[in-house]
């Protein structure tokens, strides 16, 4: 039956895609017939969720292996696809598209760093922790150096690092349900969280893994979709991807023409926050190699170091599956990363082109207040203009937009029909909730193995295992919902802490465990607490004023972080004795694909 | 040399070369950022333009599944690889 299922995962998935397609033109037709828009939106939500919790219900297990690793047959292409979505989280499909909008190049360091941390992933890490056979990140720590000390420093990492980056999703999740529910943020946080729960509850990874790729499909048609739609209808090519160079340029000649007028101080506190007005070139070189450079490195390293992404390749069937399987992951998220400069041109160019028919600068005041879209937008408190200059007529400096308008708000100002508004958030719900269950299952699953199993009661029978993993898992989940209904930070702030956390604190211990076998436990602490708390120190001093220095700020602090741990852990090993011979013939076995992994199927 | 240390020194000299390739592509050209971006490149975009949106996020996955295929040669040279039943 079991073995069934994973032979006919193309049938299963393909005519899952096909249904959903089949329900895309079902509410278009509704539409037609005169559905509301809320309705669409409401029907687009209730749907996609209800079939994650089906998935969810489906994938049910009482099974230590296939809680924690979905039972190791993942096959490669499905977890690339699971890996994506798990990776894509409300951050990269709401917010990415709005910060390359704003900020150009500066902002698209991130791009680079997101997608060629990948290389790291699956030279240095991935397939050594595969053979090694691992549950969760710390497990593979705290065998690899021994010790309770090790693995409970390695939780106390990936729990900051995850936690930071959780509650930022699930503030996702709960900002697109109440848009799309109608229902006030503080009840839609815990209406985002009870959807995010019943995906990995029941079934934990392999739950969370069949969910993922169900939401991976909804999230790439959701974003793909109105970036080739729009680019059609505006007649700058059938395939963006290729044919928008024409647009860059006159983007470009535009801010030319227009110039970019600073606003007076005053007239910006008039300005609803969190909305910001185009201040940069979208094409040019704004940022020096270095702050670019940085950026991309912490990102990049942080990537290596995050434990919902690296727990996905301990699902793929042998080591050589979990290789391929770091490309197919890179090559779907490519698929999202790529179109996200054309959304923002193709977003930018209508609303700013004074000769389009959707263009809004240079018109009257007056003529852009009647817009509906802009009203609708302008009430969600993502857009805003004022006539600062009193001519009445809009300039490029008097049109203001949050960042997540940039994906939500598109579709309608190029005149598309709601139903894509609909899917568009039905894309964002997959995306947060994807990514948050990832998250808070790799905090669940590393307290519940490797602190209640492995270093409180290494006796605890699986069914009771079970039972305290899932309590965490709800857990952990509340105390997100709680911390994300108090809306703290953006959402993209917090998404790169996160990094910068786990590679102050993870990414050396990780690496030079597999690379570097004269590395011992004393050194892999000292790595895993001076990273973590000079990186956190670096953070604090930072934010209350400090100067920082090298140019590393509040974004790249795990650059510092990284590099106390690097020099902590080798001084700190070379200063104590070498790793037992035991523990060196181990990372002599990880190191060959072939062989029994190091830990045993069920441990 | 044991079989294994040779192994690993192959796979050591795949995992340099990888990384140098990687290095050029998400650290090196960034050096050039201004310079590159008054350069026409692929496509009619300007190339530092169109390294950030597309190049080097393409040549990432060109490049991962490129280094899976030699690590696995290198393993079935030194009789590593894995049974297909396992």
């Amino acid at each position: 039956m079991k073995g069934n299922f994973i032979d006919n995962l193309p049938k299963v998935y393909g005519i899952y895609t096909g249904g959903f397609l089949g329900f895309i033109i079902i509410m278009s037709i509704c539409e037609q017939m005169g559905m509301t828009a809320k309705t669409i939106g409401i029907c687009f939500v209730a749907f996609t969720v209800a079939i994650y919790a089906i998935i969810g219900y489906l994938s049910r297990t009482a099974q230590a292996d296939a809680y924690y690793v979905a039972g190791r047959q993942v096959p490669t292409v499905f977890n690339g696809m699971a890996t994506a979505a798990d990776w894509m989280s409300g951050a990269s499909f709401v917010a990415m598209a709005g910060g390359i909008y704003f900020k150009g190049y500066g902002y698209m360091a991130l791009l680079v760093g997101w997608t060629g941390g990948y290389v790291l992933v699956a030279s240095l890490l991935a397939p050594y922790l595969r053979k090694f056979g691992c549950y969760t990140v710390p497990d593979f720590i705290g065998t690899r150096y021994g010790g309770n000390l090790s693995r409970f420093l390695a939780v106390v990492v990936l729990t900051v690092a995850s936690f930071t980056y959780v509650t930022a999703q699930i503030n996702a999740t709960g900002t697109i349900a109440s848009v799309a529910l109608d229902i006030p943020f503080q009840y839609a946080v815990y209406v985002g969280l009870v959807s995010i729960l019943l995906c990995s509850m029941l079934g934990g990874m392999r739950g969370v893994t069949w969910t993922q790729v169900a939401q991976y499909i909804v999230l790439i048609i959701a974003y793909l979709l109105p970036v080739f739609w729009i680019s059609n209808k505006m007649g700058a090519g059938f395939f963006p991807h290729f044919m928008l160079a024409d647009e860059v340029a006159r983007i470009g000649e535009l801010e030319q023409q227009f110039g970019f007028v600073k606003n007076a101080a005053a007239d910006l506190k008039t300005v609803p926050k969190g909305l910001a007005g185009i201040t940069k070139a979208h094409s040019a070189v704004n940022a020096t190699p270095w702050a670019f450079i940085s950026l991309a490195l912490a990102m990049m390293m942080g990537t290596a170091s995050l434990p919902h992404v690296m727990m996905r390749y301990f699902t793929t069937p042998s080591v050589k599956a979990a290789r391929k399987s770091v490309g197919w992951s890179l090559f779907f998220i490519f698929l999202l990363y790529s179109s996200a400069p054309m959304l923002a041109t193709l977003s930018k160019l209508s609303l700013i082109d004074p000769t389009l028919s959707t263009g809004i600068i240079g018109k009257s005041i007056a003529e852009v207040q009647a817009i509906d879209w802009y009203q609708n937008w302008n009430q969600a408190n993502l857009m805003f203009v004022s006539d600062f200059n009193g001519n009445g007529t809009l300039e490029l400096n008097e049109f203001f937009m949050g960042g997540k308008a940039v994906v939500l708000a598109t579709p309608e100002i190029a005149g598309l029909p709601y139903v894509i508004s609909g899917l568009v958030a039905a894309g964002g719900m997959a995306a947060a909730m994807s990514t948050a269950d990832g998250l808070i299952l790799a905090i669940a699953n590393a307290i519940s193995h490797d602190v209640y199993y492995k270093i409180i009661d290494p006796k605890a029978e699986t069914a009771k295992r079970l039972v305290v993993a899932r309590v965490l898992l709800v857990v952990i989940g509340f105390a997100g919902a709680t911390i994300a209904a108090l809306e703290i930070q953006g959402i993209l702030g917090s998404v790169i802490w996160a990094f910068d956390f786990a590679m102050s604190g993870l990414f050396f211990p990780l690496v030079l465990g597999v690379w570097w076998k004269r590395a011992n436990k004393e050194g892999a602490c000292a790595g895993m607490a001076l990273g973590l708390l000079s990186g956190l120190g670096y953070l604090i001093w930072v934010r209350n004023g400090g100067s920082g220095f090298l140019g590393i700020t509040q974004l790249t602090f795990g650059i510092f972080g990284s590099a106390v741990s690097l020099v902590a852990m080798v001084v700190v090993s070379l200063i104590t004795s070498e790793p037992s011979a035991a523990t060196q013939r181990m990372v002599d076995e990880v190191r060959v694909p072939s062989g029994k992994s190091i830990l045993g199927k069920q441990h | 040399m044991s079989k294994q240390e040779q192994h690993w020194e192959k796979t050591r000299g795949l995992l340099m070369i990888t990384l140098a390739i990687w290095f050029v592509f998400s650290i090196g050209i960034f050096l050039f950022g201004a310079e590159m971006n008054e350069v026409t490149g692929p496509f009619g975009y300007p190339w530092t333009y169109w390294f950030t949106c597309q190049g080097s996020l393409g040549i990432f996955v060109i490049l991962i599944f490129w280094f899976a295929n030699r690590q696995e040669k290198i393993d079935e040279e030194f009789g590593f690889s894995e049974r297909e039943d396992d």
